[in-house]
């Protein structure tokens, strides 16, 4: 038997070279993944103890001061609500809209292929150039002015390619066999949408939305081009107030030389952060609540 | 009904159509260039179930949906011919493919309910034709549907239930019923027992014998033995050589299967070939 083919290619082989690959590969490959962990985990450790001490409710209920004991970010967790919640208004609606008519009712192919290459370009373009087309476009073009509609018409549109390519990838999962099943009971495309497309494809939509929404709340360079830096010790009235945002108010704390605004800027972090998470989480327990099965 | 669903003035039955509902002339239909069928001359009998066989890719499909119009989804086909609807050219300009639909409902190879409960799915087809019902004549139009379709006594009490927790060969009579539901004058079934086992095969070709004395059905199966059991009427498709679907033989469905003219029929339905 030991001389036999079948003996000497499986019984005597011996690859120790692959064996020894083989083993290596997890080590190698939970390197790069524990290198990627502990690079965050080290700022969020430094952010967390930095600003631990600082984090207080009148983080957000406290005006900016030069006293760091009474500082705040009041205006600042405000203006990102503001500016947050209006671009919301904007690119969600829209988005939806752009997204069912590129998966659903574009008819031309060419032009459909054009559009959504060209989203997924949008999506990946630097976001301070969101910010001086907002500048140039609403800023002086329609005389906004630095207020908060132009902040929130620029994170708008600088969200709303996210919010249309993850819309259109919604749509795409509903499957052709239901559409058909409507349309064979005689429903029109406008009702297929409302009642088939829509509803099945609205979780999916307001996942994409939400961590779209997650990324305007993250932004600064858009704002700081439309806005500015600035000390603001009132509450917005109005969409043509001035404004700042979180995350300006945290590089304004930061490039203070006092050990006191360090920490305060940590602190402002972690309140941004929570609020990312929470954002997150929302858009996670979305997929799950409503994932439904649909295929067929 | 009719005049009431399709706008267009109402011909007069045309002479010499017998009881034929529908009436195929010179039908072919091309995706892009590509022919799928060819030179399809039919006439379905009113009340009467037909049945469509032959081999996978003859086009039995693609004949089935030029009837009620549903290869208008499809972006590249293009139908060319007549289909006349009880004397109406379907394809006419001034016809509405959505009003075609409610006339002529589909039931389609895979059960394809709505994610939604059993009750809405009936409802759906009476919701999105506009019709004003009550609740009560809704509950009882959802009843009546569920009745023809032999569902009612399995799911009367669990009509709030999510009609993906039944089973494959309930969620077929459910998408029956769902035709039903609005109406139609014409049943288009297109493979509708491929994917379930043979006992609700079975259940769903005994309820196809109940309803078609007040519908004209018309199912598209590669299952032989199926159109020998419900059919009345039999067609039959083959490719030719250059795969171009072509009618070979329709008549009586005794006759396809004692008596078969067409050589092709004969080893077909033999066995020998498909």
């Amino acid at each position: 038997m030991a001389d036999t083919l079948l003996a000497e290619r499986v019984l005597e082989r011996k690859d120790t070279r692959k064996k020894i690959l083989d083993k290596l590969a997890p080590i190698i490959l939970s390197t790069a993944v524990f290198l990627a962990i502990s690079a965050v985990a080290a700022l969020l450790i430094t952010v967390v103890t930095q600003g631990w001490s600082r984090l207080s409710l009148n983080l957000i209920l406290e005006y900016p001061s030069a006293n760091p004991a009474r500082a705040g970010m009041r205006s600042a967790f405000l203006g990102s609500l503001w500016t947050v919640g209006l671009s919301a208004l904007i690119s969600v609606p829209l988005g939806i809209a752009a997204g069912l008519y590129l998966a659903e009712w574009a008819r031309w192919k060419p032009f459909r292929r054009f559009v959504e290459f060209n989203m997924a370009n949008l999506a990946g373009v630097p976001s301070i150039i969101f910010g001086l087309v907002g500048l140039s476009l609403l800023t002086y073009g329609l005389g906004w002015g630095r207020s908060i509609i132009a902040g929130a018409f620029t994170l708008g549109i600088m969200t709303l390619p996210l919010v249309t390519v993850a819309a259109a990838e919604a749509v795409k999962t509903i499957p052709e066999a239901l559409k058909q099943g409507a349309y064979a009971l005689g429903a029109t495309k406008l009702q297929v949408t409302r009642h088939i497309i829509l509803p099945n494809s609205l979780p999916m939509m307001m996942t994409g939305a939400i961590l779209a929404i997650s990324r305007a709340i993250g932004e600064a360079a858009p704002i700081l081009v439309i806005s500015g830096l600035l000390f603001i010790r009132q509450d917005p009235t109005s969409v043509f107030d001035r404004f700042t945002v979180m995350p300006l108010q945290i590089y304004n704390w930061v490039s203070r030389p006092q050990v006191a605004f360090q920490e305060l800027s940590s602190a402002a972090i972690i309140v941004l952060l929570l609020l990312l998470m929470a954002l997150n989480a929302t858009a996670i327990a979305i997929r799950y609540r409503y994932q439904k099965r649909l295929v067929l | 009904m009719l005049a009431k669903r399709i706008v267009v003035e109402r011909e007069p039955v045309r002479v010499g159509d017998g009881g034929a509902v529908i009436e195929v002339k010179d039908l072919a239909v091309r995706y892009g260039k590509k022919y799928a069928i060819k030179d399809i001359n039919l006439k379905f009998e009113r009340s009467q179930i037909t049945a469509i066989i032959g081999p996978s890719g003859c086009g039995k499909s693609t004949l089935l949906r030029c009837l009620n119009r549903m290869n208008d989804l499809i972006p590249d086909a293009k139908v060319e011919g007549k289909v006349y609807y009880r004397g109406i050219d379907i394809y006419d300009h001034t016809v509405d493919p959505v009003a075609v639909r409610t006339v002529i409902g589909m039931v389609f190879q895979r059960p394809n309910p709505f994610p939604m409960s059993i009750f809405d799915n009936v409802a759906f087809g009476l919701r999105v034709n506009g019709m004003k019902l009550n609740k009560t004549q809704m509950q009882e139009k959802v009843k009546d549907a569920l009745i023809k379709a032999a569902l009612w006594d399995e799911v009367k009490d669990r009509l709030d239930a999510p009609a993906y927790s039944l089973s494959g060969g309930q969620q077929q009579r459910l998408c029956i019923a769902r035709a039903l539901a609005v109406d139609p004058d014409v049943i288009l079934l297109d493979e509708p027992t491929v994917s379930l086992d043979p006992i609700s095969t079975a259940k769903i070709e005994q309820l196809l014998r109940q309803i078609c004395y007040d519908y004209t059905i018309i199912i598209v199966t590669h299952n032989m033995q199926q159109a020998a059991r419900v059919s009345d009427y039999t067609a039959v498709m083959m490719p030719d050589e250059q795969m171009i679907g072509r009618l070979i033989e329709y008549g009586p469905t005794k006759e396809i299967f004692t008596n078969p003219r067409d050589k092709r029929t004969e080893d077909y339905i033999s066995g020998r070939i498909g």
